[in-house]
């Protein structure tokens, strides 16, 4: 019995015959229902065009004021990275660097590894070392936690409102819109398509 | 339901990074191989599944209990110090007639990681007893419980938020508590967990025990 034609299913490891899927369908696995692969249309065009956007509006949500704190008077400016400098000078290693890591890390390795892989096939070459910064990029998914973050705003303004004013700044919105452009990124990505690629001998 | 033709049972291994079947003969399917296009280890299943998913869920559940008993931030107001839990969060919510807020916070920060904490103990133990029952539930059940996870990121992100805003010296601080770093251990040891438990393992299990 060859491979040829034949893909496991991740969650139950059922040998499926391989079927052509249409565009912006998904193949599922016969016996457990999971899903073996999904047609993206105009996978790597879309994918790139919205990576670079997130890239543009991650700059801005790390550069520009986040949220500032109005309270009689006194006004506090804040960037995305206060709250993680303010955990780490008061001793909370552990809760800053995981913050750090899933609030900011995750998300710029996400944006960059996904330009360092679609712009060079875009103009038709092979990144370097392309399979193993593809695995890597698909294990930092997880923990890209942006959209957590924007409830953890929402639930903060809310316990802040009796104290004092809180005034949006231009990072925010930023971020707002950095999470649907990342999020649609990630929609759009065929990673069938970067692994087929990928050259190897068997 | 049918017993199903396993890439495992034909001598195949399929990469958990790339997705690429590899014929392997039956000698060498559990050996260390890696996967000749994305080299990452190729595993006919996960190795040591259920005793690692054990330990870090067992690890997870002992730091549960000081995540919700000791307070995950402290608010100092004109010298009067408030501690808040994770419990209190949510009731304080509930107060200020917030209870949409209060019921995403509830969820995320009580509802989910306790269940997960049950939920993935559940699929180890119907593994080890080698249930044949609503097997396509079951799985369905890790898929959801591994994807839901990391919502009770938010308290975390909630103090890191506070802190960052209140630094007003003299009028109000908020520091982090201790809670909060049991807490994210939580958060991070269950995504570890469901992420190193094998849901093929529910199918192996299942073999031949066919309803
Ligand atoms: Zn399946
Ligand atoms: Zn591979």
């Amino acid at each position: 019995m060859t491979t040829a034609g034949l893909t496991a299913c991740h969650d139950c490891d059922l040998l499926n015959r391989d079927v052509p899927v249409p565009e912006g369908g998904a193949s599922r696995c016969a016996r457990c229902g999971g899903v073996l692969r999904r047609h993206k249309t105009d996978s790597l065009d879309r994918t790139l065009a919205l990576a670079a956007s997130a890239a543009v509006l991650f700059v801005i949500a790390n550069v520009f004021p986040f949220l500032a704190f109005e309270m009689q008077g006194d006004v506090t400016q804040t960037t995305l990275a206060t709250g993680v400098d303010q955990l780490w000078d008061k001793g909370w290693y552990a809760l800053a660097g995981l913050v750090f890591v899933t609030a900011i890390g995750a998300p710029f390795l996400q944006i960059s590894l996904l330009l360092y892989v679609l712009v060079p096939l875009k103009l038709g070459r092979l990144p370097y070392d392309l399979a193993r910064v593809f695995r890597l990029l698909r294990h930092i998914e997880p923990w890209s936690m942006m959209e957590i973050f924007l409830i953890g705003i929402l639930v903060s303004l809310v316990k802040l409102a009796d104290m004092a004013n809180i005034i949006p700044g231009l990072a925010l919105w930023s971020f707002g819109a950095l999470i649907i452009v990342l999020a649609a990124a990630n929609a759009a990505l065929d990673p069938r398509l970067i692994w087929d690629r990928v050259e190897y001998s068997a | 339901m049918t017993a199903g033709v396993t890439a495992m049972s034909r001598s195949m291994v399929s990469c958990h990074d790339c997705s690429l079947l590899v014929h392997l003969p039956a000698h060498r399917l559990h050996t260390q191989e890696t996967c000749p296009r994305c080299h990452a280890g190729l595993h006919v299943r996960k190795s040591n599944s259920l005793a690692r998913t054990w330990a870090l869920l067992i690890a997870a559940a002992v730091l549960y209990v000081p995540a919700n008993l000791f307070p995950i931030m402290t608010v100092t107001s004109l010298g009067a110090v408030q501690s808040d839990t994770i419990m209190s969060g949510v009731i304080y919510l509930l107060m200020h007639d917030m209870w949409p807020l209060a019921l995403v916070v509830f969820v995320a920060s009580v509802f989910v990681p306790f269940t997960k904490l049950f939920v993935i103990a559940y699929l180890c133990i119907s593994v080890q007893r080698r249930s044949a029952w609503r097997t396509s539930e079951r799985t369905r059940l890790y898929r959801i419980t591994e994807a839901v996870g990391r919502w009770s990121m938010i308290d975390i992100y909630v103090v890191t938020i506070l802190v960052a805003l209140v630094q007003l010296g003299a009028l109000a601080t908020i520091d982090a508590q201790s809670g909060a770093v049991y807490f994210g251990a939580v958060v991070v040891l269950t995504m570890f967990a469901a992420e190193s438990f094998d849901p093929r393992l529910l199918w192996d299990a299942s073999e031949g025990r066919d309803e």
